[in-house]
């Protein structure tokens, strides 16, 4: 294997590193829930995106044809961590609410008598 | 495998444990229950990272089926526990 290539992958490699330890320290130093949120984020989208990214590099050199198959992995975190998260910001959104915590009102409109 | 990718692959093993370590901390402590769902979200991808980098690391084709089920698995804890946070069951 070239040496390029090598040092390429390696790159990515250590980008997708310091990028999931970046969000790890921002899940464990945020305050709040919804701040903590965010930063998980980071690992399941660029970091991720960087080792498939080292996988199809490295495998395509190594087998000599082209190792697209990892893509699936991001096209699935793609579809996945968007619903858990809504799924995740909807349930404590509700339970701060039930707690009568500090957070905006419900959009449902609330039902008014009839008029006659 | 020369050695700039064999330590290259060992940093960021060692950035990934760290970073499991912190959400681990987070599952513990997490004053809320969609804290330690949130940090458990997090450990699962970040399993499923250093499953794909030992594939390049042992340059075996098998870990990636892995990675996926991992994914798939993880993605269906993760949406079942925030489910039953939301609702208090998981099937009405």
């Amino acid at each position: 294997m070239p040496l390029w290539i090598e040092a390429f992958v390696a790159l990515l490699l250590l980008a997708s590193g310091v990028l999931a330890l970046t969000g790890a320290v921002g899940l464990f130093r945020y305050g709040t829930f919804f701040q903590r949120m965010h930063p998980p984020a980071l690992a399941a989208t660029l970091s991720a995106a960087c080792v498939t990214l080292a996988w199809i590099i490295f495998f395509s050199v190594v087998e000599r044809l082209p190792a697209l198959y990892p893509l699936l992995i991001n096209v699935l975190l793609a579809l996945t961590t968007p619903v858990t998260t809504v799924l995740l910001a909807r349930a404590a959104l509700q339970r701060a609410r039930e707690a009568n915590a500090d957070v905006p009102p419900t959009l449902a409109v609330k039902k008014t008598p009839s008029p006659d | 495998m020369s050695t700039l990718l064999a330590a290259a692959i060992v940093v960021t093993l060692a950035c990934y444990s760290l970073a499991m370590a912190l959400a681990f901390v987070r599952l513990l402590r997490g004053p809320d229950p969609q804290d330690r769902v949130l940090a458990l979200d997090f450990l699962y991808i970040n399993g499923m990272l250093v499953v794909l980098v030992l594939g390049i690391r042992f340059a075996s084709n098998m870990y990636f089926v892995v990675a996926l089920l991992i994914a798939l698995f993880g993605f269906v804890g993760s949406a079942a526990l925030a489910k039953f946070l939301l609702r208090g069951e998981l099937v009405e």
